[in-house]
């Protein structure tokens, strides 16, 4: 029973995990394109955008907690920090702990911002294009009946689709500053 | 305490505005988004709000220097 | 070519042409570089009262003291600017060409006093004269190295950090600062930069003394200094000229104006526009040029004739200030295309004068203090000076009436160069 309650707890709050990165990487895209809106200003957007990557972190760890304590799949802690050592499907899991470690990497320099200086920040947070989509297919690839699951599939599809999305407006919305930084025309 | 004062790496600041929404009662932006700063030094009561604005830049441009700039730019070859 | 004015006063340009410029030519007429005395170099040199003579003016003893007094063991850099980036200066290729060596004495006498091991002597990539250069620095390696360095020619390529960043990362734009390039320039070393002629003063002070220096001149702005003198005048080029005679006594030298001059462009599109009948009795000295609203910058002097329009030339010269700004900073990069439109606006009497007028002059507000480097100050100082000289001509642009030049350019400007970081390599 607590067996099952562990498993199930791993799996829910894995798919929050995932849906909260997603729009954590969502709102950091728009942030990046400089939406704002009288509403909305840039420094909300920025702020909305931190916690939802704190709170995916909370449900992170409880996410990756309850997947070791269950002793069905064999998972150890260091399995979840050091990726493809593990017994229970070694290369979807590994997946899961790479994603893990990019996002403690990003949320720790963000946090130093200030510190470490705008480059090193910017590298790792580039991270994040790779940390979101290396998630989507730990969850994919890991989870055995969820795979089959309509929800879950929705809820796959959903938050591909608004991160897609987001990063092509984002893509495509060029400030003056760059252009013009890149020696293109001021029109004035 | 040492006066400070708000200063903007030019280079730097990318016209974000981040610092004008948090700092509305010192930094506004000139017409093309970039900050135009006051002279004098940040008044007491928003030296808290100031180092926010601080720490919200994204592109860490903006600064609180604890040196006067006046003092600075006469001294300098 | 520029030439040489035979009115000159002869200090830098006493050696006779004749004679060429080799080593041994020049320690024939001005005598070998002596050591320096126990005094050093930088006491003498600050005594002086020399000013740099790149544009900005600043104590030139007090800038290489400043570099010794350094907290580093890191040996300093000398810098020897001879890019000339003002578009219609020529005294630092006249000098160059007919001095080469006396720029080199100071220098080298710079780098003995600061105990740097490398100096660098900057030009544009290009320039004629880089080769004759070359082969001046080739006699001159005498124990540190001397060599040439060719930059890109663009306008704010030779201000000093710009030059600095070039050497550094094959960057030739301004940087921001602190640091300055005092404090840590070449390589992090800290570095003193003078302009080419401002050394090849101080190879005259190490020789002659302080005192000999302060004969010519002002106390404000004491010694001689090379101006470009153009425009309407007779005999157009460069002459060696005591700092303190009025403008118009420069004029003089020049084979005086060949007709009526409305205005005179001191110290180039660094400077500003003068009103003709105020500007002969100014004198040429710093403190009163800025007073008069120009600068002394790099002692060009233009004098614009009548048949020539002030607002188009204004807008030529905004139009290519605005082209030259290394896209860095968003007042200047922003600021001075839209300022430019402004002026052509007016030019065209395309709008209202009275919607665009106080527009540009709050544009000119927003600009001074708010770049990496004194590009978007230069540019302000000189749009406002033209807004007070050619007040009659902008008005009757804006108005749409008849004006002097028919929009025919005057002021030789380079063409615009590329936009993008590439054309800053």
């Amino acid at each position: 029973m607590i067996g099952h309650a562990l498993w199930y707890s791993s799996r829910a709050t894995g798919l929050v995990s995932l849906v909260l990165l997603s729009a954590t990487v969502v709102l950091g895209a728009l942030n990046s394109g400089r939406l704002s809106s009288p509403g909305w200003p840039r420094f909300a957007v920025a702020a909305v955008h931190r916690n939802f990557s704190l709170i995916a972190l909370v449900f992170l760890v409880v996410h990756v907690a309850t997947a070791v304590i269950d002793p069905y799949a064999g998972i150890g802690w260091l399995d979840a920090v050091l990726p493809f050592g593990s017994v229970y499907r070694p290369f979807w899991l590994g997946f899961g702990a790479v994603a893990g470690d990019l996002l403690i990497a990003i949320i720790a320099t963000s946090l130093l911002r200030q510190r470490l200086g705008v480059r090193l920040w910017r590298l790792v947070h580039r991270a994040s294009y790779a940390c979101w989509p290396i998630a989507v297919l730990h969850g994919l690839g890991t989870g055995t009946n969820d795979r089959h699951t309509t929800w879950v599939i929705a809820l796959d599809v959903a938050c591909v689709l608004a991160v897609t999305a987001a990063i092509a407006w984002r893509l495509l919305a060029v400030h003056p500053d760059t252009e013009v930084r890149r020696g293109g025309r001021v029109t004035s | 305490m040492n006066a400070r004062r708000l200063q903007v790496d030019p280079i730097a600041c990318t016209a974000h505005g981040v610092c004008a929404e948090l700092l509305p009662e010192l930094i506004d932006l000139d017409e093309w988004g970039y900050p135009v700063l006051p002279a004098t030094a940040v008044p007491r009561r928003l030296t808290a709000a100031a180092a926010r604005a601080v720490a919200g830049c994204p592109a860490l441009a903006l600064r609180l220097s604890a040196v006067p700039a006046g003092v600075a730019r006469s001294t300098d070859p | 070519m520029i030439d040489l004015h035979p009115a000159s006063v002869a200090r830098l340009l006493s050696a006779p042409p004749e004679q060429g410029t080799s080593l041994a030519a020049h320690r024939a007429h001005f005598g070998p570089l002596p050591p320096p005395g126990e005094a050093g170099l930088i006491d003498p040199v600050t005594r002086s009262g020399l000013r740099g003579r790149g544009g900005a003016g600043f104590p030139t003893g007090r800038k290489i003291a400043a570099v010794a007094a350094q907290p580093t063991s890191r040996r300093p850099v000398v810098v020897a600017n001879g890019c000339e980036g003002e578009p219609v200066s020529g005294k630092d290729h006249v000098l160059l060409e007919l001095a080469p060596h006396l720029v080199l004495d100071g220098a080298l006498a710079v780098a003995t006093a600061l105990g740097a091991d490398e100096v660098l002597l900057c030009l544009h990539r290009g320039d004629p004269i880089v080769p004759s250069v070359r082969a001046a620095t080739a006699e001159r390696q005498e124990g540190r190295t001397v060599r040439v360095v060719e930059v890109p020619r663009r306008y704010a390529a030779s201000e000093e950090s710009a030059l600095v960043n070039f050497i550094n990362t094959g960057m030739a734009r301004p940087t921001a600062k602190p640091p300055r390039p005092f404090e840590r320039g070449v390589g992090g070393h800290p570095t003193m930069i003078a302009n080419v002629e401002t050394l090849a003063h101080v190879a005259l002070i190490a020789r002659y003394g302080p005192d000999w220096f302060r004969a010519a001149g002002t106390a404000d702005s004491p010694g001689t200094t090379l101006v470009t003198v153009g425009g309407a005048v007779a005999y157009p080029g460069v002459l060696e000229v005591a700092l303190g005679v009025p403008l118009g006594a420069v004029l003089e030298m020049a084979g005086g104006l060949t007709g009526p001059a409305q205005a005179l462009l001191v110290g180039g599109v660094g400077g500003g526009w003068l009103p003709a009948d105020r500007a002969l009795g100014v004198r040429l000295e710093h403190a009163e040029l800025r007073a008069a609203g120009a600068a002394l910058g790099v002692g060009t002097i233009f004098a614009m004739p009548a048949g020539v329009c002030g607002v188009t030339e204004t807008a030529r010269v905004a139009s290519y200030l605005a082209g030259e700004s290394a896209r860095q900073c968003g007042p200047c990069m922003f600021g001075l295309p839209a300022v430019a439109g402004d002026l052509w606006a007016l030019s065209n009497a395309a709008e209202d004068p009275a919607t665009i007028v106080p527009r540009l002059r709050r544009r000119l507000g927003l600009l001074p203090g708010r770049g990496a480097c004194g590009h978007p100050d230069g540019f302000a100082r000189f749009v406002r000076g033209a807004l007070d000289t050619f007040a009659d001509d902008f008005g009757n642009h804006a108005y749409g009436r008849p004006c002097p030049g028919g929009g025919r350019p005057w002021l030789p400007l380079p063409t615009a160069g590329d936009p993008t970081p590439a054309g800053w390599q």
